[in-house]
């Protein structure tokens, strides 16, 4: 290494704050709502009193005649559906000939301040022929039932069959076969910051700008230029700041686009803020699912066999659900070694709001079930639950029976880490009554392979910009919604680059000015942006390279790049500063702007079968989790004391992120597995609001300790991957599978309430007497 | 609505301003000063994020007159920073990612800023007593203690 100027310390692998903190804790981020909206029409939504009907006449008649309102458009106003899913566009921004769920919209009005717009709904008449309703997915599927959707019959959304391996004859070959069937309610995001969008409407040239709340920008962009009938290049979409998503607002939403066409009809600007109820409303969080899981076990714990029927309520529009159903069968692969698995997968339409993805996407409900079944066994046959899990490990590299590629496998050194830091042997063994613990596993995708459209375009593009002054623009459309995406693209730039952190800035999410990103879904951002940031970074730095060259009259392969210096390898005093190389790249060619990109190759894209697009990926994170709970025995509650777990993360390209995350996501779980429900009275919502939807509060959340387990990823950028989602899933089972402990009670299904459990204590004790 | 003149002193700074009797705090802050610092995250005292000091004491702006601040001090999150550096609070949960989307920040932060002038060195359970009416969605609230704890620590 020259003397002198040494380079500066790495980026990667260091606990920094997030890149836009400053903003968030002085209250200068600006979300939607907050945007300087002039004079912005106030835009209100009517909606579905009714939970499945047929639209005879929606009379505005009244409405339009109240002075102050300026526009109000109707399901007239557009007949395009949209949805996430191309196969699957069946939804409305407003509800055409029929309404398929309480709440669904209708008609939506443009007036001049919040009480004109609330009397103007309240003078909207709707006239309908009510049809049955369903509710539940059985009635939903039974013989004679009215179908949702015309094209398709018995309300089933898709069906999937699937099977690799000899299941029968694993069954045939283990120990020990058990069944049992999980119950697990419907959840739902409860992002902190309400729906909220500012469309503006340029009448003199036709383009639309829209700010909105969206982790896709680009999917927004595409449906709103299709619903509009306008070109794309018409559009513009922007993403301020957001108040979360969790998977919310990974499809464009119908309010999105009812802004765009009322900012049009109104002539103008239109703000739309959902109150908190209609954000339950909009929905798209994760259905309530239905598993009969069967496992096949050797006497040694292997596993010989799996069996998974699961049924999930999918609520009246497409949304995301086939991808849904498909990951729930395709993720009970590639965690374990199961030579083989069957799967029967069904979602059903049903009259209630959509449902669509959240966190752990498909896969959280499966997972209770199997890790709550495998407790159960290795229970009976008198195994440690550790010493299940690793009689069944995979050997990475490997290619599951349902065509996965796992490059990188850190669950075992996870295993270690949980078993060790809760001290699992010895504080299970000298437990108080009332007291148990439990633990379980999980697994994700760092990014789905097949993006949701096929165009043949790379699945990440990241430009840097670098200009005269030194200072360096990271231009991304990967939407940031709290996770920290920005700055870990940030930080993999620098170091690529080995530059001071404050030469850079990012700027995300302007489709007029960043390239498209598919957005913030299946944990893809870390690991295919930052590819795409890293190649980047690698070219601009072969362009300074090269200057550096010239300006000191070598050979490239002669230069040593010291991040805010140049310099000939090995020559004390030749170093030149970062700007003068700078100054040289730009000769003749002025500003750069270098593009990096990143594919998913093809043998990453998952086998051939029907549905085998969903769950392939370049890389899989791994967890463990333990879980120590408490119940008191005279009101039922549950108290989460403790939880340990550990993530492999591949690399962990910021730990304190990583913690983050991970904090975040097991604790949703814990939200999950003992209060969170939607709970609806025929379809009408019977806790939208954050009082009756229990999300814990800080009082009774528990401390999480994390483990960060690094396996180096091959493919991953510095050897990173997923962080955020798969350590949701193995809460649940963990805390179930600690229940048991704790009172000897399986609770199969979630919520864990007071009240399930105070019913389940009082069984017991009725068997016993 | 009738509208009267409130007079009250925000961040320190004293305003008049026409007000009609119905506005809520958080949309005076919101709307009539511009400060969106504050922000609104359910239908009305559900989940803290609008809370504000009046007086020091917190407060859910989003079920509060504004015209019953009237000759009060009311603090936001935009009166936390002085002289645009980061109060002990805001720096906290900057460095030790109490933030995430940053959406209930100002109202988490404000709502620990009156503990604090009470109680300057809570315990945990202090501090948890304290936000329990505070919603985060993002962070499990590991990293929020853990930035309330190393604030109350800064004697800077």
């Amino acid at each position: 290494m020259t003397a002198g100027i040494s380079p500066p310390e790495p980026m990667v692998g260091r606990r920094i704050g997030l890149i836009d903190g400053v903003e968030k804790v002085s209250g200068r981020a600006d979300y939607t709502a907050d945007l300087d909206h002039g004079p912005a029409l106030v835009g209100r939504i009517y909606r579905s009193p009714h939970a499945h009907a047929e639209i005879v006449r929606v009379d505005v008649s009244r409405a339009r005649a109240l002075p102050g309102v300026i526009a109000i458009i109707t399901g007239d106003d557009c007949d395009t559906p949209f949805g996430i899913i191309p196969i699957v566009q069946n939804e409305f921004p407003m509800a055409r000939d029929r309404v398929r769920y309480r709440g669904e919209p209708v008609a939506a009005v443009a007036a001049i301040d919040d009480a004109t717009a609330e009397r103007a709904l309240r003078l909207i008449k709707m006239e309908v022929r009510p049809l049955p309703a369903y509710f539940e997915a059985d009635t939903a599927r039974e013989d004679g039932a009215v179908n949702l959707h015309d094209d398709r019959p018995g309300n089933l959304e898709r069906e999937v069959h699937t099977e690799f391996g000899d299941v029968d004859a694993g069954f045939k070959n283990a120990d020990l076969v058990c069944e049992e069937t999980y119950d697990c309610a419907e959840v739902t995001h409860v992002h902190m910051e309400p729906h909220a969008s500012l469309a503006d409407w340029d009448v003199e040239r036709g383009r639309i700008t829209l700010h909105s709340v969206t982790q896709v920008p680009y999917y927004v962009h595409l449906r709103v230029a299709q619903c509009m009938g306008i070109d794309g290049s018409h559009v513009r979409v922007v993403k301020p700041f957001i108040g979360g998503g969790f998977g919310a607002r990974t499809e464009t939403l119908n309010f999105e686009i009812i802004a765009c066409l009322m900012a049009r009809a109104a002539r103008g600007r239109v703000r739309m803020k959902l109150s908190r109820e209609e954000t339950f409303l909009t929905h798209r969080g994760r259905p309530r699912t239905k598993v009969k899981m069967k496992i096949g076990m050797r006497k040694d714990g292997k596993m010989t066999a799996c069996e998974a029927h699961v049924e999930q309520t999918g609520g009246a529009y497409g949304g995301y659900g086939i991808v849904t159903i498909l990951y729930a069968g395709s993720l009970l692969n590639a965690i374990y070694d199961i030579p083989a698995v069957r799967y029967d997968g069904f979602r059903v339409y049903t009259n209630t709001p959509p449902c669509g993805a959240m966190r752990g996407h498909g896969t959280v409900d499966v997972r209770h079930a199997f890790e709550s079944l495998t407790d159960a066994m290795a229970r009976q046959l008198n195994l440690d639950p550790f010493a299940v899990r690793r009689a069944n490990l995979l050997t990475a590299p490997t290619r599951t029976i349902n065509d996965l590629e796992v490059r990188s496998y850190g669950l075992p050194q996870c295993l270690d880490w949980v078993e060790q830091h809760s001290d699992w042997h010895n504080r299970k063994s000298k437990q108080k009554p009332g007291s148990g613990m439990g633990m379980a596993c999980s697994h994700y995708v760092s990014g789905a392979a097949k993006p949701v459209h096929w165009t043949g375009e790379p699945h990440a593009v990241v430009n840097l910009k670098l200009d005269f002054d030194g200072g360096i623009t990271i231009l991304t459309g990967a939407a940031d919604i709290g996770q920290g995406s920005s700055t870990i693209l940030a930080q993999v730039v620098a170091e690529v680059l080995g530059i001071e952190f404050d030469r850079l800035t990012v700027i995300a999410n302007d489709s007029r000015i960043t390239p498209k990103d598919n957005g913030s879904y299946s944990s893809r951002v870390t690991f295919m942006v930052g590819n795409a940031a890293l190649h980047a970074a690698q070219n601009l730095k072969s362009i300074l390279t090269e200057a550096a060259a010239v300006k000191l009259d070598v050979s490239p392969a002669e230069i040593e790049c010291l991040g805010e210096a140049y310099a000939i390898e090995g020559q004390q005093g030749s170093e030149i500063p970062f700007n003068d190389v700078v100054t040289q790249a730009l000769v003749d060619t002025g500003t750069l702007t270098v593009k990096g990109t990143f594919t998913v190759p093809r043998e990453f894209q998952g086998g051939k079968y029907r549905g085998a697009g969903v769950g392939p990926s370049m890389a899989y994170s791994y967890s463990a989790t333990v879980a120590k709970i408490s119940i008191d025995d005279i009101t039922g509650r549950i108290t989460v004391d403790h939880i340990w777990v550990a993530h492999d993360c591949g690399k962990a390209l910021n730990p304190l992120s990583v913690e983050g995350q991970v904090q975040g996501g097991v604790w949703m779980g814990v939200g999950q597995a003992i209060s969170e429900e939607t709970r609806y009275f025929e379809g009408l919502p019977m806790g939208a609001n954050m009082l009756d939807y229990r999300v814990p509060s800080i009082v009774e959340s528990p401390n999480i300790d994390v483990g960060i387990i690094e396996s180096i990823d091959p493919n991953g950028p510095f050897g990173a991957k997923e962080a955020s989602e798969g350590s949701l899933s193995s809460t649940l089972p963990a805390i179930a599978n600690a229940v048991y402990d704790a009172i000897g009670i399986r609770m199969n299904d979630t919520p864990i309430t007071p009240d399930r459990v105070l019913s389940a204590l009082a069984k017991q004790k009725r068997r016993a007497g | 609505m009738a509208k009267s003149i409130l007079r009250l002193t925000l961040n320190g700074m004293p305003r008049e301003d026409a007000v009609a009797d119905n506005t809520l705090l958080v949309d005076y802050l919101r709307e009539v000063t511009r400060q969106t610092g504050t922000k609104m995250g359910c239908d009305g005292g559900e989940c803290g994020a609008c809370t504000v000091l009046v007086d020091g004491q917190p407060r859910l702006s989003c079920i509060s007159l504004a015209i019953g601040c009237a000759g009060h001090h009311v603090e936001t999150i935009e009166g936390q920073t002085q002289g645009g550096r980061l109060s002990r609070l805001q720096k906290a949960f900057h460095e030790k990612l109490g933030s995430q989307c940053g959406y209930c920040t100002p109202g988490m932060i404000m709502a620990a800023e009156g503990l604090l002038r009470k109680n300057p060195a809570p315990t945990d359970q202090e501090i948890r007593n304290a936000l329990g009416g505070n919603i985060c969605r993002c962070t499990g609230y590991v990293k929020i203690i853990e930035s309330v704890r190393a604030a109350a620590g800064d004697t800077e």
